[in-house]
């Protein structure tokens, strides 16, 4: 699991080749809490073709704005530093995680 | 051959919690499934002032920990499973989820409610891009920068006040021209310099290309349209929505008698019409919607459901 921050979000998201799935999370955000042992979960299941990462919004609001980051949980999909597509709020969950995955591999 | 529980509770909201404390307190063999928030609306809170012993710092997710820990500790089982849906008239009931299928001899519902939604253009897209329904998850975006909420009871006053701790203005917006909420809480909000009113006011559509930059309002005495706009300097605003909520009666409304707003009806010992089946909390149709009477709910709802499990037995 790769930790994003401002100081190196460019070259592990914008600059990488291939595929990255990034969870914008907060820490006062208790649908976060529950998620993110599942997205866990999931990194394993994906790792030949899927990197994963997460976002603390809390300490990097800036940095999530600036990815149109807004509400959270937000899971977002990219392949080689293009946005591709994204989980937020009902659908931040396995099965619509999975579905974003599958629909872009 | 796979297990049967006494009682399966569907949800793990206070409702939820409780009726597995009072159930598995009482030695039956007690499974709590839930989808994928332990406590419900409750953990979107803030600050929990008005349950009993809940002084101040308590918080939906200290208490709801609080009450997850005592469910365990008597030896209710929680499983995080999806429900699909039920059979729940034979004697032994199935609870069909993407796990797998959970049997039991009582069924105790207490799936909650989920926030209502405007229902007006752009607020599915903007969801998650200045639209929310969740103050804790998302107000710290707004840090000094404009919100709106929607809303005129408890909830939205008491979120305009928590979202004012980050945003440097909060509008609320309401669509008549006096409050529901509770005078306590209309009065700490009327004093709060930060927090400014619109009166008789209901949203048309959000703007914005993704993000919200606006939200066209009308006023519903003169029909006036007015565009409420994000400060240039910001480029974007939060608009917050709490209009109230909706039950999760989607799988039992063929089966369990609803009434007119889709809430589940009971009688006072928590029974719908098919026995061994049970609703508690925010599902059920009732006058208050609280912590305090949704647990009350889940100690009557499991304490019938014993006495069913042990009739059955006779």
């Amino acid at each position: 699991m790769i930790i994003l921050d401002k100081d190196n979000f460019e070259a592990e998201v914008l600059s990488r080749k291939g595929y990255i799935l990034v969870d914008f999370w907060g820490e006062g955000c208790e649908p976060c809490k529950n998620l993110m042992p599942e997205f866990e979960a999931m990194a394993g299941e994906y790792q030949d073709s899927v990197a994963f990462a997460k976002l603390n919004t809390s300490q990097e609001r800036r940095l999530a704005i600036s990815q149109r980051v807004l509400g959270l949980p937000t899971v977002v999909l990219y392949k080689d530093g293009q946005r591709m597509g994204e989980c937020t709020k009902d659908s931040a969950n396995p099965e619509g995680i999975k579905a974003l995955i599958e629909s872009h591999l | 051959m796979e297990a049967i529980y006494d009682v399966i509770i569907v949800g793990a909201g206070p409702a939820g919690l409780s009726a597995g404390l009072y159930a598995a307190r009482a030695k039956m063999k007690t499974l709590i499934l839930e989808k994928d928030r332990t406590g419900g609306q409750i953990v979107g809170t803030d600050e929990v002032a008005n349950y009993p012993g809940s002084i101040q710092d308590a918080t939906g997710p200290t208490l709801v920990a609080r009450m997850v820990e005592q469910a365990e500790s008597f030896g209710a089982e929680r499983v995080k499973a999806e429900v699909v849906g039920f059979d729940l008239e034979s004697n032994v009931k199935t609870v069909k989820t993407q796990k797998g299928d959970y049997k039991a001899k009582s069924i105790i519902l207490a799936m909650g409610a989920h926030s209502r939604k405007l229902g007006i253009p752009n607020e599915k897209e903007l969801t998650g891009k200045g639209v929310s329904y969740c103050a804790t998850c998302d107000a710290e975006f707004f840090t000094d920068l404009e919100v709106v909420v929607f809303g005129g009871g408890d909830t939205a006053l008491e979120e305009a006040m928590f979202i004012t701790k980050f945003a440097r203005k909060v509008m609320i917006v309401h669509r008549r021209d006096t409050f529901r909420a509770a005078k306590s809480i209309i009065e700490k909000a009327q004093k709060n310099p930060k927090i400014e009113f619109i009166y008789n006011t209901a949203p048309k559509t959000f703007i914005g290309e993704g993000m919200v930059e606006g939200v066209e309002l009308e006023n519903l005495e003169t029909g006036e349209v007015t565009v409420l706009k994000a400060d240039p300097n910001d480029g974007l605003m939060g608009a917050f929505v709490f209009i109230g909520y909706l039950p999760e009666t989607d799988l039992v409304k063929d089966v369990v008698t609803l009434d007119k707003t889709g809430y589940i009806v009971t009688d006072e010992l928590m029974q719908t019409g098919i026995p061994g089946v049970f609703a508690a909390g925010d599902i059920r149709a009732k006058s208050l919607r609280q912590v305090v009477t949704a647990t009350a709910d889940g100690a009557i709802a499991a304490v019938q459901a014993e006495k069913y499990v042990d009739a059955l037995a006779e």
